[in-house]
């Protein structure tokens, strides 16, 4: 009866927070009073204080890998961690913007790490092209683009991917979609592991399957030092490049005419298309935008990783992403980049470095290394019940989770000090 | 403009069923006219121009199938009651597996086939049951019932969780790389030929163990008081609630019989494929919920055709195009449905699925 007896009350929304969650009047009297204390300060701060801001946080992020020496595993995890929160930011788009669940966002780190195989490696022996490569690659055989073409590249190949794959989705909704993009991803990935035996003629084969296509040429950019293992640096500034770059598209789409129809879209498709909305051409702006900045990624991990291997596209690696945008907050563009740096590091550096050998300090057989994905998984289902809106939740999805239904226009409106570079998370 | 839509009609009709019926014709003509390599005799190939290798195919299919249809039936009969795609229902069917092999050993079940085989499985079968059916009702108490009134992603995001906890489970359990079973019925042992088709006992103990299981269920869910309960906590959760009838109780005994059902194929896999491990579950998982749409999703009849249609075409894919094709196939058909067909064979239109 007890049982019975929770479901009494008026399902009038069905967003309020369920049981077991601690009562949000307390909390929301607290989030109140933080909010009011910080309004309070930016009156004191000036103005200019969120570009000040910016500018010192890239400062630092410049700086950051003259702290640890060129070669140092840390320098190595935070560049993966970059790379991470980029495709994090990517899919944050689809997933928190749009609302659209993407499951087989692998598809898309794949095809971006093939489009740096092919167009950046021997790997088409019979072609040569060479447009701005380094001394060394431009007298090899096969298609050498610089990286930044690459990237455009493997960005335009993603966003039609990105399109193509949204296509039969239109018609349907939530777990549905869910699905058709994991079974795109899932193709990708058959594909990229049989493409050894799809043969374009000549010899030359669509992938190398799981052996991997190696001898990937790296970045070249004069300014920047050589890229190789032993000095990382170029690498970190070239992805902390692409991620400020990312970052900005981001933060500008958010408050676009386009972000806001995506938001729009996720509330409430019906309203939105009778208001005028394309639902077409915006869901799939969507899935391009979103699968444009996982090709970039994919592009970097392949040069970075130096080889393009099948195996590495696996499903797990989706719900990876996936789990950095929910562990950050759904829609929510600081929470991304804090989801993505957190599970890079913890991928990188804390399971492999730190606490590898925890279990068998407690007398378990076996490494940590192994169940990483077990630990996402816990990850993934505390976070949903305990704090579903993630760690920098987006303002109107923390409103609809913690139950304050009364969210006025001025409470979704940004302050405007913040709101003129669009820096802070609307807070 | 009118013709436009009577093709989309008509596509809508009929576009799935020929899209089906495509492959095992192309297949059975491509035998009738090329012929197929039948063997050897004295070194040179035999070629035979008849239709036993596509009845060979459907065989194994439709055996294949009927574990696929055990799984799809748990994933429509959660799906039609509180409309969650349980992620982590493939995983169950894996722990099933392996609880069924940890139970040969404490049974002492061995292929020195004794008398007593036929009943160390059956106990099997009910404890496995019984231990995947609990197993999935403690991971909807745990992931699923607090988030009943949370977004709609966010369950489906417990439920990826709980998918990767149970395979690290596994994992941990009987280590990363597939573990080979004893063939403890003989699976492979010829019992009867219809049309020159042979029959083994794999297929037989497939079909002989998912028939009974459906039928039973349909029983349940058509003829008790708890499987009209059921029903109308599909049709209606809230007006269910207000003619008395405890919906958490119901949802709890819906994700009981899934997983028992689950544990079932769990035993029918280890003892047909006679192979194990941790990663099965994944794969079966998809092909199980593709075989649910397939059929119409909510749809016990429904899971169990698309069961046996997604085996049937995982038979041919695998041996007509190489296994490592067939993932490609089914994920292809699974587009397919959702473009041409999106209610299913047998379904009925939904606001999901227009």
């Amino acid at each position: 009866m007890s049982e019975l007896d929770e479901n009494n009350e008026p399902s009038t929304r069905s967003v309020t927070v369920s049981e077991g969650e601690p009562g949000p009047s307390d909390w929301s009297e607290f989030r109140a009073q933080m909010h009011e204390w910080r309004q309070s300060v930016e009156r004191v701060l000036p103005p200019w204080w969120s570009r000040a801001l910016a500018g010192t946080l890239i400062v630092i992020g410049i700086v950051l890998p003259f702290l640890f020496s060129a070669d140092s595993g840390f320098l190595n995890a935070t560049i993966i961690a970059v790379a991470y929160a980029v495709m994090s930011l990517g899919l944050n788009i689809v997933v928190g913007f749009a609302g659209l669940l993407d499951l087989g966002y692998v598809a898309f780190y794949a095809l971006g790490a093939y489009t740096l195989g092919w167009f950046g490696s021997g790997f088409f022996f019979k072609a040569h092209l060479h447009v701005l490569v380094s001394p060394v690659a431009s007298t090899l055989p096969g298609i050498h683009l610089n990286f930044i073409l690459i990237l455009i590249v493997a960005a335009l190949i993603c966003a039609l991917a990105g399109a193509l794959i949204g296509l039969p989705t239109l018609r349907l909704r939530g777990d549905y979609i869910a699905i058709v993009t994991l079974a795109f991803g899932e193709i990708i990935a058959t594909l990229a592991v049989n493409g050894t035996s799809i043969h374009l003629g000549g010899g030359q084969t669509l992938t190398a399957g799981n052996l991997g296509i190696s001898g990937v040429d790296s970045p070249y950019f004069p300014g920047l030092g050589l890229f190789n293992e032993l000095n990382l640096r170029p690498w970190y500034w070239l992805i902390f490049g692409v991620l400020l770059v990312v970052l900005f598209v981001n933060l500008r789409l958010r408050d676009s005419r386009l972000g806001r129809a995506w938001v729009a879209l996720r509330e409430d498709e019906v309203a939105a298309v009778s208001m005028g909305i394309p639902l077409v051409r915006t869901k799939l702006m969507a899935y391009s935008i979103g699968a444009a900045f996982g090709g970039m990624a994919g592009a970097f991990f392949g040069t970075y990783f130096t080889v393009v291997n099948a195996s590495q596209f696996q499903f797990g690696f989706s719900i990876f992403i996936l789990g950095m945008v929910i562990i950050g907050g759904l829609g929510s563009i600081w929470g991304a980049v804090a989801g993505g740096l957190l599970l890079g590091y913890i991928n990188y550096y804390l399971i492999p470095d730190v606490l590898n050998s925890l279990p068998s300090k407690v007398g378990l057989n076996f490494q940590l290394t192994e169940i990483e994905f077990g630990i996402y998984g816990f990850l993934l289902v505390i976070m949903m019940i305990l704090r579903p809106q993630g760690l920098i939740p987006e303002r109107r999805r923390r409103l609809e989770l913690t139950g304050r239904v009364a969210a006025t226009d001025s409470e979704l409106v940004e302050p405007t000090a913040i709101s003129t570079l669009g820096l802070a998370e609307s807070e | 403009m009118r013709p436009l839509a009577a093709a989309r009609r008509y596509i809508g009709r009929w576009g799935l069923i020929v899209a089906l019926a495509a492959l095992p014709v192309y297949y059975g003509i491509r035998d009738l006219v090329h012929g197929y390599q039948a063997g050897f005799v004295a070194g040179h190939p035999v070629v035979h121009h008849d239709l036993t290798q596509l009845g060979f195919n459907f065989a194994t299919g439709l055996s294949n199938g009927a574990i696929w249809a055990l799984i799809a039936i748990g994933y429509t009969l959660v799906y039609g009651i509180i409309e969650l795609i349980n992620f982590a229902h493939g995983d169950v069917f894996m722990i099933g597996s392996f609880t069924a092999v940890g139970l040969y050993t404490v049974f002492g079940l061995t292929t020195a086939g004794t008398a007593g085989i036929v009943l160390g499985l059956l106990a099997t079968l009910v404890i496995t049951m019984i231990v995947c059916g609990v197993l999935n009702t403690l991971i909807e108490r745990v992931a699923y019932r607090p988030l009943r009134n949370a977004p709609k992603l966010a369950p489906l995001i417990t439920a990826v969780g709980f998918s990767f906890i149970l395979q690290n489970v596994g994992l941990l359990w009987r280590g990363g790389s597939p573990q080979s079973v004893p063939d403890l019925i003989n699976q492979g042992k010829t019992v009867f030929h219809i049309f020159g088709v042979p029959i083994v006992r794999g297929y037989i103990l497939a079909l002989g163990v998912m028939i009974p299981l459906v039928l039973v269920l349909g029983r349940f869910i058509n003829a008790t008081r708890m499987g009209r309960a059921m029903r109308a906590t599909a049709q209606d959760p809230e007006a269910a609630r207000l003619m008395g009838i405890n919906v958490n109780q119901t949802i709890s005994l819906t994700f009981l019989l899934g997983g028992a059902l689950a544990g079932a194929a769990g035993l029918v896999y280890a003892l047909f494929e006679t192979n194990i491990w941790y990663f099965q579950g994944f794969k079966a998982g998809l092909f199980a919920f593709t075989a649910a749409v397939m059929g119409g999703i909510g749809n016990v009849r429904g899971a169990v055709l698309g069961g046996l249609i997604i085996g049937v075409i995982q038979a041919l894919a695998d041996s007509r195009m190489g296994p490592q094709w067939t993932e490609a196939v089914v994920f292809g058909y699974l587009i397919m449905i959702m473009v041409l067909r999106p209610r299913g064979l047998l379904g009925e239109e939904t606001r999901e699925a227009g």
